[in-house]
């Protein structure tokens, strides 16, 4: 555990670090900044998509544009663009820094992260061609799936190098989570595609094998590296130990046992034999174990540090993806009930939902990754604190008008849907002035992915920007307050 | 290293498990499920052929999987038969011949298992696709115009089309003197795919 306590900085231990950060610096920057270029792009199409739903005639004689195309491009290009580069990276670096390892092979690895974006370029562009395989989640075309799994492969052997030949000691939470993305994702593509897109399974069987791993691309890919890096960034922040570890302990394998089996309450009232779906809100409903436990560490570590929200940028994104974190997983167990369900099922509710975990959980955690380790990848700071409020405003403002938006519309339209008094397209006229609210909140996204866009084009350009001291968001004001609290402290002591 | 092996042996466990029980269990209760005779003799489901197989490749395609559902839910969850979506709650023998499914999570619009039964009509669909507004006013669904040829009053027919499905659009929707629509072959396609989507046959088991 004593990776987490920061104050144990003997010269050695910082010369090690040094020495693992100019190992990593080339490779995890590549992953990152794809991850921010994915960023943008899955944002701008999605923002497209959201156009078109109040506005059906924007961009509509471009049959590469349509409503259908552009959304499936706009989920794929977040999860595997976005998600799958800034995972990657945050893994690692993560990696590497608690087995206190160089990164192996940095050539392969940048050779990897070329190809994957390439792949996701080319399946983005098939999509747009058509060529989408039709099955949710999985919509790339089959030729380019390779160009993504190969150099994966290449970040699993690399991370079970790091951590079979570290050097130090003990395992820190974080890596139980990283060794787990690494073993469960190749399984989850792997048996997702044979029984879909190659064509092992038809008909119903493959609606539940998609939705297995519709739910679990985001509950064993995404979800266990944003917690790896809270896990370090948070007691790392703020120099304290984490919580508790036997919670942890119990957090960690209570979410790799449930999160599992929860996929399938995507199908809830579909046609599958009642025991497919009781397996999945089970698994769900026992997704509050991991959750609270989790919870618990998290917010308990912070507890008497709530201060430090003001200064540090790192912080503030972690402190709100944990707490996001709480509350989309309590969300989405209680969704996943078949009386919740019958409700909202079928509505923007879902979607809500998701960009509630996604953007307000999964990405803060991987942006609070970059901040912390980015100055510490090139030897240069953030250039302007400015723009890094504006995109922490801009990513928990664009978050919460989105998800309250679309969810309370979703459970008003699934209400309605519910009554076969009320015409469908009165419906769809309620939820208009909803789809415009979130138009206006995907520009807030997008116009915070551009403020950080610059802040990291600027911190990778070569020292030539170097800042003596770290960006923090203190005004003069905020520095003085907190020398003076830093002083009555040293006196109480 | 025993500790590490069993790390990553417990890791590999918890996905194995849930493989085993919802993709490989799963497939073993379906793949046993047959199609039924029907009293005349034909059989129902059957397998996609043809012009159908080719519009179902368009709807794919387009991705209208993205707001519109192919199920329906039981008779007391939700309201799908009351609004005419379907007659009875669909069930894994409607789906054998599915390939990529299109079970639908959406209903941005209304539910197509059934809309072969709703709609039966190709001029109906013609106009729904060119451009919703004409059947459905306030509608959210794109307009698929690249599906249709438009053909301005005195055009000759574009090669290898047939006058039967040319289609008149309502003279207060026609636009730049175009009046009719002649569906390309996609558009045909996916014409006689929709109008082929219907779940109604009563299959015993959906009775239950």
């Amino acid at each position: 555990m004593s990776d987490a306590v920061a104050g144990n900085n003997s010269e050695l231990e910082a010369a090690s670090r040094i020495e693992v950060d100019r190992s990593a610096e080339w490779v995890v920057t590549i992953y990152w900044a794809s991850s921010i270029f994915w960023l943008f792009f899955a944002t701008f199409a999605g923002l497209i998509s959201s156009i078109k739903l109040h506005s059906p005639d924007f961009l509509g004689s471009y049959e590469w544009l349509t409503f259908g195309r552009i959304r499936p491009v706009h989920w794929d290009t977040a999860i595997y663009g976005f998600g799958g580069t800034a995972a990657s990276g945050t893994l690692l670096w993560l990696q590497a820094r608690l087995c206190q390892t160089r990164i192996p092979f940095p050539t392969l690895l940048i050779a990897g992260g070329v190809i994957y974006n390439l792949g996701v370029l080319l399946g983005a562009i098939g999509i747009l061609m058509g060529q989408s395989t039709g099955v949710e989640t999985l919509e790339f075309p089959l030729w380019s799936m390779p160009l993504l799994v190969i150099p994966y492969v290449f970040i699993v052997i690399a991370n079970f190098q790091m951590y079979f030949t570290r050097k130090s000691t003990h395992t820190y939470v974080s890596q139980w989570y990283l060794m787990a993305v690494t073993i469960w994702f190749p399984i989850l593509i792997l048996a997702a595609e044979a029984c879909t897109n190659l064509g092992a399974v038809d008909g119903v069987a493959q609606a539940v094998a998609n939705w297995w791993y519709g739910h679990n691309v985001v509950g064993l890919f995404a979800t266990p590296t944003a917690i790896a890096a809270a896990y370090y960034l948070i007691p790392k922040v703020i120099g304290k130990p984490i919580h508790s570890y036997h919670l942890s302990l119990l957090g960690f394998w209570s979410n790799a046992i449930f999160y599992n089996w929860a996929g399938t309450h995507h199908l809830t009232g579909g046609p599958l034999p009642a025991w497919t779906i009781t397996v999945g809100v089970v698994g769900s409903m026992m997704m509050f174990i991991p959750v609270i436990t989790i919870g618990i560490n998290h917010h308990m570590t912070m507890v008497g540090s709530f201060h430090l929200l003001k200064t540090s940028p790192t912080l503030r994104f972690a402190v709100m993806g944990s707490m996001i974190y709480t509350l989309a997983s309590f969300q989405g167990s209680i969704e996943a009930l078949r009386s919740y369900q019958e409700i909202t099922h079928f509505t923007h509710y879902t979607i809500g939902h998701v960009h509630f975990g996604m953007y307000g959980f999964f990405a803060p955690l991987m942006f609070a990754m970059m901040y912390y380790a980015m100055p510490r990848l090139t030897g240069n700071e953030w250039s302007s604190a400015l723009l890094i409020r504006i995109h922490f405003w801009c990513t928990l403002v664009g978050t919460l008008l989105y998800t309250i938006a679309m969810c309370y519309a979703g459970i008003r339209q699934g209400l309605m849907m519910n009554d076969p008094t009320i015409p469908f397209l009165n419906i769809v006229v309620f939820t208009k002035p909803f789809l415009m609210l979130r138009t206006l909140a995907g520009l807030i996204l997008l116009s915070g992915t551009v403020a950080f866009a610059i802040n990291f084009w600027r911190i990778v350009q070569p020292r030539k920007l170097r800042f003596i001291t770290p960006t923090l968001l203190t005004t003069e004001r905020d520095y003085k307050e907190l020398l003076q609290w830093e002083k009555e402290i040293e006196a109480n002591d | 290293m025993t500790k590490n092996l069993g790390l990553a042996l417990g890791i590999l466990l918890t996905i194995c498990a849930s493989v085993t029980g919802l993709v490989i269990i799963p497939n073993w209760q379906f793949r046993e499920l047959q199609p039924v005779k029907k009293a005349d003799g034909t059989q129902y489901p059957v397998r996609y052929f043809g012009e159908q197989l080719k519009g179902r490749k368009v709807y794919i395609d387009q991705g209208c999987i993205y707001c519109h559902t192919q199920q329906i839910r039981m008779k007391g969850y939700g309201a799908d038969i009351r609004r005419n979506w379907g007659t009875r709650r669909s069930v894994p023998r409607d789906y054998i011949f599915e390939r990529p499914h299109q079970l639908g999570t959406q209903r941005m619009g209304p539910d197509l298992a059934s809309i072969g039964s709703r709609q039966s009509s190709a001029v109906w669909h013609t106009l729904h696709l060119y451009n919703p507004q004409i059947t459905s006013p306030e509608s959210i669904m794109p307009r698929f115009k690249y599906l249709f040829t438009e053909m301005k009053e005195g055009d000759a027919l574009p090669a290898g089309t047939l006058a039967a499905d040319a289609v008149k659009i309502p003279p207060v929707y026609q636009r730049d003197r175009v009046t009719q629509l002649m569906p390309t072959d996609r558009g045909k396609a996916l014409i006689e795919y929709l109008k082929g989507l219907n779940k109604t046959f009563p299959l015993p088991e959906a009775a239950q």
